[in-house]
């Protein structure tokens, strides 16, 4: 299980390590965490800047990566599937093999800039662990969700389509559509609610994460001031992270039923 | 041997297989034909694992394949479209799958040689002609001695030198004991090579026997004008 598990993933990785997509990825934070360095002058600045960039881009990133390239190695996938191989190892195998070079991506355009500079402001070194684990886990999460998005749309377009669409919304229109629903009901006691509209987004999660090492609660959105008002402290870090990676744990599984199940 | 016994298939509203009951026996080359969207592919994937039947059970060498997965060592496919990880090497994918089957699995060493993929073995996937790449999808399924082999329109996109050269590497498996399952438009190609057809239309199989059988029923000359006969019967 483990060796066939390996072997997909290493072999789906060479790939992938070898295109544009992974080299220009890459390459992007590696400027936007140089230049934030070097023209912003003060590192908490720069860290703040490259969470809020990150928060957007790796969603969006995973997201599309992920879904595009299960369905341009679905005729290779078929040929797997012919093999003496579980599906469950087989699955094991093609999830690590996106989720793994696109973290490692990340890990390296926004940790290179750092580690020339000799590992940065030591000060600094807690917020800048903290985004490179919220990084990690976040393109790990959407991966999985695209993996599912692909698993369950034949058609590649409208696949495609689904993943835009799961990015606009938990990236994009989440906060405002939280914001509608706070001043609609604002006369009753939602905090509660509010706290669980948080839970159900792994974007919340990440920037309350990010944003409570940061020292910049200004930043929080709406559900991130109510979650720091009821869980301030190690807590609340640990209940987030607790729940983020429930963000991963779930789409994972999901995706792994389908694909047992699936009829290519 | 294979067989499908009662085989169903449903896409949601959609009965592609109504009942096919198809038996190859150990050793004979069975040609596969029928009209797009008569079921061919799908027949294909259930004995490969890839979909699951509706109904009815699908054997090889007299055990069910539903929820096996070891009975795919012996298994060998060409799928229709060579399509693979572009930035990976022939080379990558032969060990890849030596690895997945195991490293004892049989291999038969003079098939790259045989096919000429030797010089291409270390370039990109992406910068191999179509061709080529049609070779090293045929060489992904006779590479390990399989004793079943199934190929989905194994010539298509080949020159004739080359088309010849696979359809002799497939006689080769065959008389080293391989049953052969195949699929092709090319009603020349499968008088060459196989010794029964299956005529699917609709879902279900209308004839199963001996090309000659078929020609003579039908009073035609060759399988395409017989098949033709049988399709013109079939939809008046």
């Amino acid at each position: 299980m483990k060796r066939v598990a390996l072997t997909i993933t290493g072999i789906q990785a060479r790939d992938l390590v070898r295109s544009r997509w992974i080299l220009a990825y890459t390459g992007f934070f590696l400027l936007l965490s140089e230049g934030l360095l070097r023209f912003s002058g003060d590192e908490a600045k720069a860290l703040l800047s490259l969470a809020t960039a990150s928060l957007m881009i790796i969603p969006l990133a995973a997201l599309v990566l992920a879904t595009i390239y299960v369905y341009t190695t679905r005729e290779f996938t078929e040929l797997l599937l012919a093999q003496p191989i579980r599906r469950s190892s087989l699955y094991a195998g093609l999830y690590a093999g996106l989720a793994l070079p696109a973290a490692a991506g990340f890990l390296i355009g926004v940790a290179t800039p750092f580690l020339l500079r000799g590992g940065g402001d030591p000060s600094q070194r807690g917020a800048l662990v903290a985004l490179l684990l919220v990084g990690t886990a976040l393109t790990c999460a959407f991966t999985a969700i695209a993996f599912c998005v692909a698993l369950r749309t034949e058609d590649r377009l409208r696949g495609v389509g689904v993943s835009l669409g799961v990015w606009l919304l938990l990236a994009v229109a989440y906060d405002g559509l939280v914001l509608t629903i706070v001043a609609l009901f604002g006369d009753y006691p939602i905090e509660r609610p509010v706290l669980a509209l948080m839970f159900a987004n792994p974007i919340d999660l990440g920037r309350l994460l990010l944003l409570m090492r940061l020292d910049a609660s200004a930043l929080l959105g709406y559900t991130g001031a109510v979650f720091a008002r009821f869980f301030g402290g190690p807590a609340g870090t640990w209940l987030a992270a607790g729940m983020l990676l429930l963000w991963i744990a779930a789409p994972v599984a999901v995706g792994a039923r389908w694909f047992r199940r699936k009829d290519f | 041997m294979i067989e499908f016994r009662g085989v169903t298939k449903r896409f949601g509203d959609a009965h592609v297989l109504r009942g096919v009951d198809l038996t190859i026996a150990r050793g004979r080359v069975m040609g596969l034909v029928g009209p797009n969207g008569a079921g061919k592919t799908t027949l294909i994937k259930l004995l490969l694992g890839l979909a699951h039947p509706t109904g009815g059970d699908v054997r090889v060498d007299g055990v069910s394949i539903l929820g096996d997965v070891a009975y795919r060592t012996r298994i060998g496919y060409m799928p229709q479209i060579a399509r693979f990880p572009e930035n990976l090497a022939a080379g990558e994918l032969f060990r890849m799958l030596r690895t997945l089957r195991g490293v004892n699995a049989p291999m038969d060493d003079g098939l790259i040689d045989r096919l000429g993929l030797a010089e291409h073995l270390d370039k990109p996937l992406r910068v191999l002609s179509g061709g080529t790449r049609q070779k090293v999808n045929a060489a992904l399924g006779l590479m390990f001695r399989p004793d079943v082999l199934v190929l989905d329109e194994p010539t298509a996109g080949l020159d004739p030198l080359s088309s010849a050269t696979l359809k002799d590497e497939i006689l080769r498996r065959n008389e080293a004991g391989a049953t052969v399952l195949v699929t092709s438009h090319i009603m020349s190609e499968l008088e060459d090579l196989c010794d029964e057809v299956a005529f699917l239309l609709d879902g279900s199989v209308r004839y199963a026997g001996p090309i000659g059988k078929l020609t003579e029923q039908t009073r035609q000359k060759n399988l395409e004008r017989a098949i033709a006969a049988l399709m013109i019967r079939e939809v008046a």
